[in-house]
């Protein structure tokens, strides 16, 4: 019987769930890495059992882990238990934690600057890994999306990273970040050209390349932020999040800041198909998996106010691509709800009956197995939820 | 005698470290060759200490030795006899705070 796993990023640790395709019953496995921040992990499409984890701290930086089978190990790529530590010419190893800017003559770019908040030119800072998305065709080619943003790629399964420098050049002395960070946080690769890839950051905005990543254009026609200088701006548009169904990859859908947008043209244009949302502030957005007009939003209340409207927590769908929404709730907190879900915190499966899951900043994990219409927690009281991820099993 | 150095729990998880590390340190020691052979001895821990390109310490972590706050000396500096005969060891603390 085919099954799910459902791998979730906290505050302080991972947890990794998984159920049959029921999706009734629960099994809870974890902390692991218990203590450290854990913004995000993903599985291998072509290989379910390997899985990247992005395990960070204040105090000690920045760590990626693996794990070949399924979650229940890990290590570190670059320096697998039992290897030994130096390579054939004694060089150490462990490099896989190592996020450095390329500023290489030949490949990359003199370490630049970008915007810092009071408008004068900061320079680069490698922070944390907010995001990795792993390669549609092979599970050891693994991308990272960072702060400062940046976007790195492995091609070794995560032994050692190299930054695709052109990203900056894409108006990068524009970039400013948000209060939260100058993070890239969505990475979507386009499963029908592997040449073209989005990534979005904030507050930036979103960026396509046709090239694998050797040039990049900024992607932002159509969107409005009444919150920078020039509304209409090429660059400087807080992006929150974006979803695609990779059986289009022309259309993608965005939670920016303030409003929910749509593309039909790969990002050349894009218009507001906010409707009659309650509020269209939020971070994540999704796409069910196989009704490619269908999909899901959490608003919140405000930019200033980061919990649910009326202290009622609400996904809504859209059946129709956006501008027409309605609120599921059934089984939903609908009073004193007061939670956040933050940019990577939803997830769709893809069985028949398509799977919704959002987990919230109070440590609940929520899952729908009937595409939003009955929800129901999985565990409620795990530490503060950065992300949420699943894995379809055979 | 090997020098002796505790590192912060985080950091032995990390390195499937079970207590107090020993380390061969060629004379004389200092910061920099301590840590130099912490990394060359458990690689996973690059990074984690200090930058991988600057060295410099990170901002949570400070370095004790004998009662001694050893954090702003010169990473060449030679750390006190004690620690260098390992009669004391060489501590490795990273900041209480957080939630």
């Amino acid at each position: 019987m085919s099954g799910v796993r459902v791998l979730v990023g906290t505050r302080k640790g991972a947890f990794v769930l998984t159920s049959d395709g029921i999706r009734n019953k629960w099994n809870v496995n974890g902390p692991f890495f218990g203590g450290w921040e854990i913004y995000h992990l993903k599985g291998s499409p072509v290989d379910p059992n390997r899985i990247y984890a992005s395990q960070t701290s204040s105090w000690f930086g920045q760590i990626i882990q693996r794990s070949d089978d399924g979650g229940r190990t890990w290590h570190q790529p670059g320096t697998p238990p039992g290897e030994p530590t130096t390579t054939p010419d004694g060089m150490p190893k462990g490099e896989s934690n190592k996020f450095v800017y390329d500023t290489s003559p030949e490949t990359g770019k003199p370490l630049t600057t970008h915007q810092w908040y009071d408008g004068t030119q900061h320079p680069w800072e490698f922070k944390r890994v907010w995001h990795i998305e792993p390669s549609c065709t092979d599970p050891d080619i693994v991308f990272a999306g960072v702060e400062d943003a940046a976007l790195f790629r492995s091609v070794d399964g995560g032994r050692t990273w190299h930054e695709l420098a052109g990203l900056r050049d894409a108006r990068g002395s524009q970039w400013q970040p948000g209060a939260g960070g100058m993070g890239l946080h969505t990475i979507l690769l386009d499963p029908s050209n592997p040449n073209r890839i989005y990534i979005a950051i904030s507050a930036a905005g979103a960026f396509r390349t046709n090239d694998a990543g050797k040039t990049w254009k900024p992607i932002n026609r159509g969107l409005k932020s009444e919150y920078i200088p020039d509304p209409n701006a090429e660059i400087g548009h807080c992006v929150h999040r974006i979803a695609m169904h990779p059986a289009h990859p022309d259309t993608l859908y965005m939670q920016k800041h303030w409003d929910v947008m749509r593309t039909d043209n790969a990002g050349d244009s894009w218009h507001e198909i906010s409707g009659n949302l309650p509020t269209d502030f939020g971070f994540p957005i999704e796409v069910h998996a196989h009704e490619p007009q269908t999909i899901y939003v959490v608003p919140i209340k405000s930019d200033s106010e980061h919990y649910p409207p009326e202290g009622k927590l609400r996904v809504y769908r859209s059946r129709t691509g956006g501008n027409e929404w309605e609120a599921l709730t059934k089984g939903l907190p609908q009073s004193d709800c007061y939670v956040n879900v933050l940019r990577d915190a939803m997830a769709v499966d893809s069985l028949d009956a398509c799977g919704i899951y959002l987990g919230t900043t109070g440590g609940q994990v929520y899952v729908s197995a009937d595409s939003g219409d009955n929800w129901a927690p999985i565990v409620r009281d795990l530490p503060a939820v950065f992300s949420v991820e699943v894995q379809t099993l055979p | 005698m090997p020098i002796r150095v505790l590192l912060p729990y985080h950091l032995r998880m990390l390195a499937h470290i079970g207590g107090e590390v020993r380390l061969e340190v060629t004379s004389p020691a200092t910061q920099r060759t301590i840590l130099d052979a912490i990394e060359t001895r458990y690689p996973m821990l690059r990074g984690t200490i200090r930058d991988h390109v600057t060295l410099e310490r990170r901002a949570f972590l400070r370095f004790f030795a004998c009662e001694q706050d050893l954090s702003l000396e010169h990473p060449d500096t030679p750390v006190p006899d004690a620690v260098a005969s390992g009669a004391e060891p060489f501590w490795v603390v990273a900041a209480i705070a957080g939630g």
